[in-house]
């Protein structure tokens, strides 16, 4: 049961990083891709229906981690008190930008929640990776079972490095990178025309630039945790998981090549997700690596509530995660083809 | 520096009472805008199709806002409280975590439907759109409700070997008595605020004799609602409620009424202030034996009182719950008393001429956001010392390594961010107010300027 959970929340904090990451990207690389006004009605209007269902797999899955796992989400949260809360402020920055820009015809207006929308997008990305850079690396728990990092500390990963390190700061960016691509590629998808076309170029740029980083982020990432690679190599999943990682990654590279932006935003989508799935699987079944000492370290089974209520919550999810996916479906379907704008905004209550 | 727990408790009070000002308009217009989308549909009213539109805006301002103030509240049960998360999250995180797959799913889904969708969707399938996102909207109070009721009367648990709660009865604890209630009291609520919201923007604009049609089938649709909901609100949702409070919480009724000594007859305190070191109540005007009938249904039943309650149960800030609960209770009297003046004038036709009444109507759009943050406040003071009643202690649930300093920064910055947030939604709804409902005709013109209109 806790393995059935653990696989549940890693599996819906994936889709949420591809489903949101999409809208992430979208955001980080708008300024660049879209370049007046009606072109970056486009993009919001790309993304508007579904970028707060996006976020709901965040609340969805941060739900689904209180519930199975309340003292990784306690110990967590409060451990990173204020990095998300930092967090927050930007996520609320970046909300507003994409839901008030509209609001009014105006073009300070607009610039204003349009480097909102840019910069919150970015940020997040960035933390998002410095996040799962800091999962991957652990943090300090120590004997009281809690812990506090500050934000900064030595900049070299080590026992007493803080939130940034070099190594979540590499995440971060890779993360920003491979997301920046994976939106690109998404609005490339949605749109046709100028947008269309950067788009293609930025998404591909992009994703070369994530792809000859990913192997120095791999080769830090076996320094900052060496048992990784060795509790890895025996799981036969993670190996099903690497090759569905080449299979990903070659659709990806297939669509760029060829220019034919739907098969990118899959094999796209298919890459971050199954590279986070290898992460779990290879992590299982550790939530949070004590960088003090590895018996510190608090794991699935530790972590975990009562079975009887881990079997409930299967029952009402193996309900509720169908229905999810069944709307997002519906709703995919009835915003499907391509963003069609009016050439000429008019005035907003004509 | 005062203690962290003062912070934690201002930082979640802070940020959950400004959250809340915000789903409580959205709830309610959800369903008024279903009433409005009905009879659009029904009988093709232009009318009620452009209300519908008005109010689909301002519910699309506070929907986002309700939004991103929502997301830190799910943070803040691990950032600040985690001790609490620990001990309880095998439970309540149920109901928060069905929250996300039940409810959000549904609302994000077809509040995109619904805003974005009009052009793309049948005006049947536009109608189900504003059904599923009432019922998402009010499905996700559920779960809210649900998992507050078990911290105010927790049931279905049981203590487990690692020291916290655990999950026996999956029932029980979903339909948990208080979460029935209380639910229903607080969606009344919902209604309330938005139906008066709904005749103070007919009542602005009849009084500024602009859209005479639209402040005419506001104010009427806002006056209705507003008095049915009004009345729901004391009998039987607010009599149950407090019959609950008196069962359950005999400290939180006492503090709530500002009763210190038990005896039958109890007196129903209408003005007042509780003096705790007399233990009294000062210049008190109260109606004998009311509190006893209310509670029990006679007069010779016995209420405890507060001196025959243990101080370290007795709740921490007895003024405070006292005078939240009778800004609540006169509020909730006033509204029914309003909603029914401009009942009878409107049946007679004349409420859009009665001007002093069209100002009353307008004024009050602020009463029962005071009134719903006086009950919330309510509640919430009147579970203390617990954070979990009778379980764990709000001392016993703060974030352990979280210091005062720490949270004191974040709650300033909240104040920082909610000032703004706050400001951009009254300009942004006032604008909207002030541009009124635009027509069908407008609305079917060849340049939509909005990404929404044109997604």
């Amino acid at each position: 049961m806790e393995l059935l959970w653990f696989g549940t929340v890693a599996g819906m904090l994936a889709v949420y990083v591809v489903l949101d990451g999409f809208d992430l990207g979208a955001g980080a690389v708008h300024l660049f891709v879209a370049r007046n006004d009606l072109e970056r009605r486009m993009v919001l209007a790309a993304i508007g229906p579904v970028w707060d269902g996006n976020e709901v797999w965040l609340l969805a899955g941060g739900g689904a981690l209180f519930m199975a796992f309340p003292v990784a989400y306690a110990v967590g949260f409060s451990g990173f008190y204020l990095p998300l809360m930092l967090l927050l402020w930007v996520i609320i920055l970046r909300g507003l930008s994409i839901e008030l820009r509209g609001h009014i015809e105006n073009p300070l207006w607009a610039a204003f929640w349009d480097a909102g929308f840019a910069v919150g997008s970015a940020l997040i990305a960035i933390v998002l990776g410095a996040a799962l850079g800091n999962v991957l690396r652990g943090v300090p728990l120590d004997g009281t079972g809690t812990f506090q990092l500050p934000l900064f500390d030595t900049f070299w990963p080590g026992p007493s490095s803080g939130v940034l390190d070099a190594y979540t700061v590499l995440v971060g960016v890779f993360t920003l990178l491979a997301l920046g691509g994976h939106g690109a590629l998404y609005v490339a998808w949605k749109t046709e025309g100028a947008v269309h076309r950067r788009c293609m170029r930025a998404g591909a740029w992009l994703w070369y630039g994530a792809g000859g980083l990913f192997p120095i982020v791999t080769w830090a990432t076996v320094r900052v945790a060496p048992e990784l690679p060795g509790v890895a190599s025996g799981r036969p999943l993670v190996w099903v998981l690497l090759l569905a990682v080449i299979a990903a990654v070659g659709t990806l590279v297939g669509g760029l090549v060829r220019g034919r932006s739907r098969v990118a935003f899959v094999g796209s989508a298919g890459t971050l997700f199954t590279l986070l799935g290898t992460a779990a699987a290879a992590r299982w079944p550790v939530l949070l690596r004590s960088t003090i000492a590895p018996g510190l370290s608090l794991d699935a089974y530790a972590a975990a509530t009562s079975s009887h209520g881990l079997r409930v919550a299967m029952c009402w999810a193996a309900i509720g995660l169908p229905l999810a996916c069944a709307y997002f479906v519906f709703l995919a379907r009835a915003f499907r083809g391509k963003v069609q704008l009016a050439p000429s905004p008019g005035p907003r209550h004509s | 520096m005062v203690d962290a727990l003062f912070w934690h408790r201002l930082h979640f009070g802070f940020t959950i009472t400004f959250h809340y000002l915000f789903p409580q308009l959205t709830m309610g217009l959800a369903l008024l805008i279903v009433l409005l989308k009905w009879k659009a549909y029904r009988s093709g009213s232009t009318l009620h199709g452009d209300a519908a539109r008005f109010w689909a805006r301002i519910f699309g301002i506070s929907f986002a806002v309700g939004v991103v103030t929502g997301i830190p509240m799910e943070f803040q049960f691990g950032t600040n409280w985690s001790r609490f998360s620990q001990y309880a999250g095998g439970v309540i995180g149920q109901t928060l975590a069905m929250e996300g797959m039940f409810a959000f799913f549904l609302e994000s889904t077809f509040l995109g439907l619904f805003l974005y969708g009009e052009k793309r969707l049948s005006p049947r399938g536009h109608l189900a759109a504003a059904i599923a996102l009432w019922a998402g909207s009010w499905l996700s109070g559920y779960f809210i409700i649900a998992t507050n009721a078990f911290m105010q009367h927790p049931v279905g648990h049981a203590l487990g070997p690692s020291g916290r709660l655990e999950l026996v009865d999956f029932w029980a604890f979903v339909l948990n008595p208080w979460a029935i209630w209380q639910y229903l009291h607080n969606m009344t609520a919902a209604v309330v605020t938005s139906s008066f919201v709904m005749a103070g923007v007919g009542a602005f604009w009849a009084l500024s004799r602009k859209f005479p049609e639209q402040a005419a089938l506001n104010v009427r649709l806002g006056v209705t609602a507003g008095l049915v909901a009004s009345c729901l609100m004391v009998f039987p949702t607010g009599d149950r409620q407090g019959k609950m409070v008196a069962h359950h919480q005999p400290a939180a009724l006492a503090a709530m009424e500002g009763l210190f000594e038990s005896g039958p007859n109890a007196e129903l305190a209408i003005i007042g202030q509780p003096d705790l070191r007399a233990r009294r109540l000062e210049n008190p005007v109260v109606v004998p034996g009311m509190l006893s009938f209310l509670i029990y249904g006679s007069f010779g039943s016995t209420v405890v009182g507060l001196n025959d309650i243990p101080e370290d149960r007795w709740p921490d800030n007895v003024e405070l719950l006292y005078y939240a609960y009778h800004v609540m209770a006169g509020l909730g009297t006033l509204f029914i008393a309003l909603m029914a003046i401009c009942a009878v004038q409107l049946r007679r036709g004349k409420l859009l001429a009665t001007r002093p009444l069209l100002w009353a109507l307008m004024l009050a759009m602020p009463f029962p956001y005071i009134a719903t943050t006086a009950g919330w406040t309510t509640a919430e003071l009147g579970r203390q010392p617990w954070v979990i009643y009778g379980l764990m202690r709000t001392a016993e649930g703060t974030s352990p390594r979280v210091s005062a300093g720490n949270a004191l920064f974040t709650l300033i910055g909240f104040s920082g961010v909610y000032l703004v947030v706050g400001i951009l939604f009254l300009y942004l709804v006032g604008r909207e107010v002030g541009h009124g409902p635009g027509t069908t005709e407008a609305h079917a013109a060849p340049v939509p300027s909005l990404s929404r209109e044109a997604a």
